[in-house]
């Protein structure tokens, strides 16, 4: 007889209960019929975009479901064990003992009413797999072992006094400070900037390997489940495309969704050479924040050209959004001026003209905020029309339509609601809503963050196509660096509140590098097995060359 | 310094001046009401020239706010001046009316505070089952139903029918403690019913809005049970909400509980302060609203430090 796998999923079936607006509620079935076998000590990397279930199946491991969503048929064995079949007894006895999970959010996983040293060892001694002294000792070994500062005392700390990426190997420390066969990693350096992520996940990786632990390992990003899974398995709604080695599906891939997946970022496009007048001068600005002693920005420079694109890189604190603020008028600045299409603009939104307002258009991060949830699509569109052109009835109506097929989005969509939409819908809606105006120019506030590749990759193309029809300019800004290859024409990137490289991208993306860009573009993750050994293998003998 | 005791003491200073803006609405209030206390004292026998005369002797020619300095000067050295209708000093009577409406409000809170949180937790753990629905129900319902109408329908069953408890709150300071509790015990109970359901659903709705927070979730997936994780890691998350209700509902004990008292002749401020509002005995009703306004002022003072002292941002900044 063979050995019994550690992990066990047979046919897993998952369901979950919608409340579509005005509609009964109604039960859909959002994992269909999944299987996998995990051994003890390997890792195996679910991937896949939003909505394919993977969290869902990470979860069902530890036999929970979130919100309304319950397992529905299937088999999960942990260590021989059907535990779908076990009392609510022996499933707590299973979840912190046996499997355990670290979540996206460290932040809001971490009770902030309590230090993390208390929250670390909770599970360990609550299960009774150590007394507090034990699991307190272990507790700081493991801090130790993930690099964390002065890992002797900063279990005494509460949540909120250490950083996001400290917080995300606390999470870490508290999953594996039980001695479980198992971890979920559920996303866990999605949220990080990325020269943390390569940080955290390195941790990760040495602990899993030090442990000898297994672990499902969730993410979206196939170039990080590369660094760290022995096998990934690929999952589009609810079921599987494709199960295989790393090395397998990487280089490899047999089905064409994956083929899409490892292929991303196929845009290619060919920088543009800065005309005489810029359209947009952003000239020696300072600005900080009301009640603050520190400036956000520091002397920033740059200019956009017509027709072109302007990326502002840089990780979550440099300041870049707050730079969006200063251009839009949200925050005048301290010192320094903005000079858009030759005349300069009022520092304070108030006193602009209309006309400023409507050749100045913006783009967010998070289209379902930006939206009336009770508006319709139409409404929404047609709004800027009669604010800025007067537009009305027939004439409106032919003009969102006209905005509707821009966006490639169609008939049927004027009377919709937001909530009806995909994300990328949403998104495309905000972009025809920006459109409308007619601008000369559109910030994108990370408009593709929270966006699936395949999907943001549909987005940055249609920009594209934005651009060279309407001949605006974007001033884009964004962490992701994969983005900003596909589209910036120039680029700036910003370090603690100061622009501390800036050029046409030819030039930006090409060496030689100062520190801070080099550290930046060597932690963007590729798609090849060990990268992150190769960096991390680089940066150590730079540092001791040093 | 630590950051925090700055914040206090902004909430104290804060409610100082509060407490000196009340002051002034009182006296300014009751200023605008006609006539004055020398016509009041003087009723049907007053002539112009005893009504300028004992204006001039009680000094009611100076100008309002020399006047309200005095009033007030007299108030923090414990003067409260003389009851017009029986020339009784008031601090006198006041304080142990005060003391007996501190009594009953006690009691009330020692019962209704534990038994609401106890009852908001059940239901956040029976959430949306037949449980939270009874408690939902049943503290509703005695919301709804005016508390005199509650009073005499407890004095009906328990006093009359069953003959537990006497019906007549009445006490004096020769009584001991068991026969004080005796004589308080229905309207005790017709307080709690009142205070009980705003508490209890404001603790209800704390704790599910935290139950809903990331790390509920991590303490679920650590195999805690559902009591546990609500006492353990949901309640410190819900403090605050929760103390701002109870002490709004602690000063209703006792600035609210007028209509109980009256019921059930119980020697209390709310009743003192009915009795002189009717003989229109004004310095007495400017102490008791004061008094109240100092009541009120203060508690929600300690419920503000206490959600400071409940933020862990604010007790361990960074």
């Amino acid at each position: 007889m063979a050995v019994e796998p550690l992990l066990k999923v047979r046919d897993l079936k998952i369901g979950a209960t919608i409340y579509p607006p005005g509609e009964r509620p109604r039960d859909i079935e959002i994992v269909h019929g999944v299987s996998f076998d995990l051994e003890g000590g390997k890792v195996l990397g679910l991937i896949g975009e939003s909505g394919a279930g993977k969290s869902t199946i990470g979860l069902a491991a530890m036999a929970y479901g979130r919100g309304g969503v319950e397992i529905t048929g299937g088999e999960v064995h942990v260590s021989g064990r059907d535990i779908l079949k076990s009392g609510l007894r022996d499933v707590r006895k299973l979840r912190g003992g046996e499997v355990t999970y670290v979540s996206q959010s460290a932040a809001a996983s971490f009770n902030p009413a309590k230090k993390i040293m208390e929250q670390v060892t909770e599970a360990a001694i609550f299960q009774g797999k150590f007394s507090k002294q034990d699991a307190e000792a272990r507790a700081v070994a493991l801090f130790a072992k993930l690099g964390l500062p002065d890992p002797e005392n900063i279990g005494d700390r509460y949540p909120h006094q250490v950083s996001g990426g400290q917080l995300q190997r606390c999470m870490t420390a508290l999953a594996l400070c039980p001695e479980p066969d198992l971890v979920v990693f559920d996303e866990p350096t999605t949220a990080l900037d990325v020269t943390t992520q390569i940080e955290v996940l390195a941790a990760i990786k040495d602990a899993i390997r030090d442990t000898g632990v297994a672990a499902l390992y969730i993410t979206h990003d196939l170039a990080v489940v590369a660094q760290v899974s022995d096998h990934i398995m690929v999952l589009q709604q609810g079921s599987m495309v494709e199960y295989g080695t790393t090395d397998q599906i990487i280089n490899n891939p047999q089905e064409e969704y994956t083929q899409a997946l490892v292929s991303v970022r196929s845009i290619k496009h060919e920088e543009k050479k800065p005309g005489d007048t810029p359209l947009l001068k952003v000239d020696h600005i300072t600005a900080r924040y009301r009640g603050t002693n520190f400036d956000v920005l520091k002397d920033v420079n740059v200019e956009l050209h017509p027709g072109q694109t302007l990326a502002i890189v840089g990780e979550s604190g440099s300041g870049k959004s707050t730079l969006a603020r200063v251009i839009t008028g949200l925050l005048p600045p301290s010192d320094g001026q903005i000079t858009f299409d030759g005349r300069v603009l009022s520092p304070d939104l108030p006193t602009r003209s209309l006309e400023d307002l409507r050749e100045l258009q913006m783009i967010y991060q998070m289209a379902d905020t930006a939206m009336n949830p009770r508006q319709t699509v139409g409404t929404i569109i047609g709004r800027p029309l009669e604010f800025y052109f007067g537009l009305k009835g027939k004439d409106k109506q032919t003009r969102i339509q006209e905005l509707l097929d821009q966006i490639e989005l169609g008939d049927g969509f004027q009377d919709r609601y937001p909530a009806e939409l995909s994300g990328g819908q949403k998104q495309r809606v905000c972009i025809a809503r920006a459109l409308a105006a007619k601008p000369k120019l559109i910030i994108c506030d990370e408009v593709t963050s929270a966006l699936d590749p395949l999907v943001a990759d549909g987005i940055l193309k249609l920009l594209l196509k934005l651009q060279k029809d309407e001949d605006v300019s974007f001033l884009f800004i964004t962490h992701d660096l994969a983005t900003v290859r596909a589209i910036a024409d120039s680029i700036a990137v910003m370090f603690q509140g100061q622009v501390v490289r800036y050029g046409p991208k030819s030039q930006v993306l090409a060496p030689p590098f100062d520190d801070y860009t080099d550290l930046l573009l060597s932690s963007v993750p590729e798609m090849k097995l060990g990268w992150l050994e190769d960096v991390l293998a680089n940066r150590k003998m730079e540092s001791a060359g040093n | 310094m630590h950051p925090i005791f700055k914040l206090i003491a902004q909430r104290v200073a804060l409610g100082i001046m509060l407490l000196f803006a009340a002051s002034v609405l009182i006296f300014g209030g009751t200023m605008m009401l006609p006539g004055d206390v020398a016509q009041q004292i003087l009723g049907q026998s007053a002539t112009p020239e005893n009504l300028a005369n004992l204006r001039e002797s009680m000094g009611l020619n100076d100008p309002p706010v020399a006047r309200y300095f005095q009033w007030l000067g007299g108030f923090l050295q414990g003067d409260l001046g003389t009851a017009l209708t029986n020339g009784r000093d008031i601090a006198e009577s006041l304080g142990s009316r005060l003391g007996n409406t501190l009594f009953l409000a006690f009691w009330a809170a020692v019962i209704s505070v534990p038994l609401a949180i106890f009852l908001g937790l059940l239901a956040v753990r029976y959430k949306d089952r037949w449980p939270d629905k009874l408690i939902s129900a049943v503290t509703l319902t005695t919301i709804s139903i005016p508390e005199f109408m509650i009073g005499y329908v407890l004095i009906y069953w328990i006093s009359i029918k069953a003959g537990w408890f006497s019906s007549v709150a009445i006490i004096n300071d020769s009584m001991s403690l068991g026969a004080k509790l005796n004589a308080i015990a229905i309207p005790v109970m017709v307080l709690t019913l009142v205070v009980l359901a705003h508490m209890m659903r404001m603790t209800r709705a704390a704790i599910l809005n935290v139950m809903q927070s990331a790390y509920i979730e991590t303490a679920e997936l650590k195999g805690m049970g559902m009591l546990k994780i609500i006492a353990k890691h949901a309640f410190p998350n819900a403090i605050a909400p929760i103390v701002n209700v109870v002490m709004l509902n602690l000063a209703y004990l006792v600035v609210g509980v007028v209509v109980v008292e009256v019921v059930f002749a119980y020697p209390g401020m709310g009743q003192y302060l009915v009795d002189h509002v009717a003989k229109r005995d004004v310095p007495v009703v400017q102490a008791c609203g004061l008094i109240f306004a100092a009541v009120y002022i203060g508690l929600n003072l300690i419920a503000d430090i206490v959600a400071i002292l409940a933020n862990p941002r604010l007790r361990h900044p960074k």
